[in-house]
């Protein structure tokens, strides 16, 4: 057994009074896709934010249990601010900062303190080319963010992501604005970027599922119905909920 | 001939949707129409480059002197003072009701806002007279309190609400992605609001200042009571000085209908319209300029 690199014990989250992840159990191995799949309101995105914090922010959220990053309790042991440095996260509407495509992806290293000219164009250069859109972009890095294409600008956002050199990557159903194209080319980055990171991946596209994750989670109602790796869950389910939402028979 | 009827009737009531509809514009151009006629007599007898260069403002002398320069200069002073301290105050606040603030408290300062633009301008002249025009003279042992900056503390009270208000609407209208895309990366919140949220509303924030610059400018009954109404050019903040509002304000009623000096106050008048018309209209292109 690899050790983990997330880890939740016991972990339940409301808002207000709806319960939207039930008493959740599992670990995330490192260099893994991790895929979760599962209906509107099943929890996944909820779960999701969980992992970086951003559900501190509403004003409605309680949580208990534990999250353990490498070992360490990311609601007790660090700071909001280091531990999203940490842990990355892509959004589902792609939607670069209001300046050029250069500062985007500088804007958090800078943020953090890095002044050294040289040492960011290199920062930049690395996470446009990781992000599968530094050819695309290099002759028009002082051009705004907000004037490259959809796909482009969701692999923007994973560039200013990985600007940070996170440990984890969280995607959110990144791929549910963009055309066939630009999700094959996102697909595309995630597979060589999980060598380097490990990737959690929530999506409302099965078949994407199938494509890039190597374990699957099944989310329903909050609840984690069945994990396993991505062939089971998709050609041998054990619960028939799993069977039946693959199927697409609900959701 | 039950349908000719009805079209009269549509028309008839479409006639007076449309008047209703242009008698603002009607009454804009007919006041401007009105200032230029009375104004522009003035140049008739007086000079006009005198009237805009000349630095000595003696209506009654003998001959009597139009220079408008010491105006121009009290308005621009007490509202370049107001703006100073209104504006970090009021963007600080509006940051603070749309970013920080807690429901209730939200709330809270809102209805506060509402309460202090509620207040007529003579009365916060009046308790400008009696507490900050004492303390003005005291803490800055001068011989009258009655001073530009006692004018632009009073005046900034009265741009804040304007400019909360404005700055508050284009703070709330960043989008929340934005915010949550800045937060991701690990930013602190003031490093979110400040990088990311300022520059998102600064053209909002921008039409905010600048209608409180118009709001100041044009304010009259507050300034003419508080800021000790002599019309020299001022070189500092701490002398009397005095507006173009007041000089109108306290001047017409003495004035002979038809004379030199009634003509020269609708004179600066045009003045004063055209600098809040500039004002509005610079407010309006950041207003509705189009999104990035």
């Amino acid at each position: 057994m690899v050790t983990a690199k997330i880890s939740c014990k016991k972990l339940n989250a409301w808002f207000g009074k709806v319960h939207s992840v039930r008493s959740l159990d599992l670990d995330i191995r490192p260099h893994e896709i991790f895929g979760i799949i599962g209906p509107a309101n099943s929890g996944k995105t909820t779960f999701l934010r969980t992992l970086n914090r951003m559900n501190d922010l509403d004003l409605h959220f309680r949580m208990d249990g534990e999250v353990l990053l490498d070992g360490q309790n990311i609601y007790a042991d660090m700071t909001a601010e280091a531990l999203r440095s940490k842990v990355g996260m892509v959004f589902a509407m792609p939607m670069p900062l209001p300046m050029s495509v250069f500062d985007n992806v500088a804007y958090g290293p800078r943020m953090h303190g890095m002044r050294d000219r040289k040492k960011l164009a290199e920062i930049v250069e690395r996470s446009l080319q990781e992000a599968f859109l530094w050819e695309e972009v290099k002759d028009r890095l002082g051009m705004s963010g907000m004037k490259l294409s959809g796909g482009q600008q969701q692999r923007l956002c994973i560039a200013r992501t990985l600007a940070l050199s996170p440990d984890v990557i969280l995607f959110d159903e990144p791929c549910s604005g963009l055309d066939p194209i630009s999700t094959a080319k996102v697909e595309e980055a995630m597979l060589i970027l999980k060598k380097e990171y490990t990737i959690i991946l929530v999506t409302n596209n099965i078949k994407q599922a199938a494509r890039v994750s190597g374990r699957t989670a099944f989310f329903l109602m909050g609840e984690l119905i069945e994990l396993d790796a991505t062939e089971k869950i998709f050609t041998a389910p054990k619960d028939k909920r799993t069977e039946d939402y693959i199927l697409g028979r609900f959701g | 001939m039950d349908r000719t009827l009805r079209r009269t009737k549509e028309f008839i009531v479409e006639g007076l949707i449309f008047l209703s509809g242009i008698t603002s514009i009607l009454f804009v151009v007919l006041i401007f129409v009105f200032l230029l006629k009375e104004g522009l007599s003035l140049f008739k007898e007086y000079p006009a480059g005198q009237f805009l260069f000349g630095t000595g403002w003696y209506p009654i002398s003998e001959p009597p002197r139009f220079g408008i320069v010491p105006l121009v200069c009290g308005s621009l002073i007490v509202t370049v003072g107001a703006i100073m301290i209104a504006v970090p105050v009021s963007v600080a606040a509006a940051l603070y009701i749309s970013e920080l603030a807690p429901v209730k408290i939200k709330d809270f300062l809102k209805a506060g806002i509402e309460m202090l633009a509620a207040i007529p301008s003579v009365v916060l002249g009046f308790i400008g007279m009696v507490t900050l025009v004492p303390f003005v003279r005291s803490f800055f042992h001068i011989p009258t309190g009655l001073t530009a900056l006692s004018g632009s503390i009073m005046l900034a009270f009265m741009a804040m609400p304007t400019i909360i208000t404005i700055a508050e609407d284009a703070i709330n209208a960043v989008p929340k992605p934005y915010k949550e895309g800045a937060l991701a990366l690990g930013a602190t919140r003031w490093q979110m609001m400040y990088k990311i949220v300022l520059v998102a509303a600064s053209p909002g924030i921008i039409a905010a200042i600048m209608l409180g610059i118009g709001r100041v400018i044009g304010e009259t009954m507050a300034v003419m009571m508080i800021t000790g109404n002599s019309a020299v050019i001022p070189h500092s903040f701490l002398q009397p000085v005095r507006t173009m509002t007041a000089t109108i304000a306290s001047e017409m009623g003495e004035t002979v209908y038809g004379s030199e000096h009634y003509f020269a106050l609708f004179a600066l008048g045009i003045v004063l319209f055209i600098i809040t018309f500039i004002i509005n209209f610079i407010a309006d292109l950041f207003l509705h300029r189009k999104k990035i």
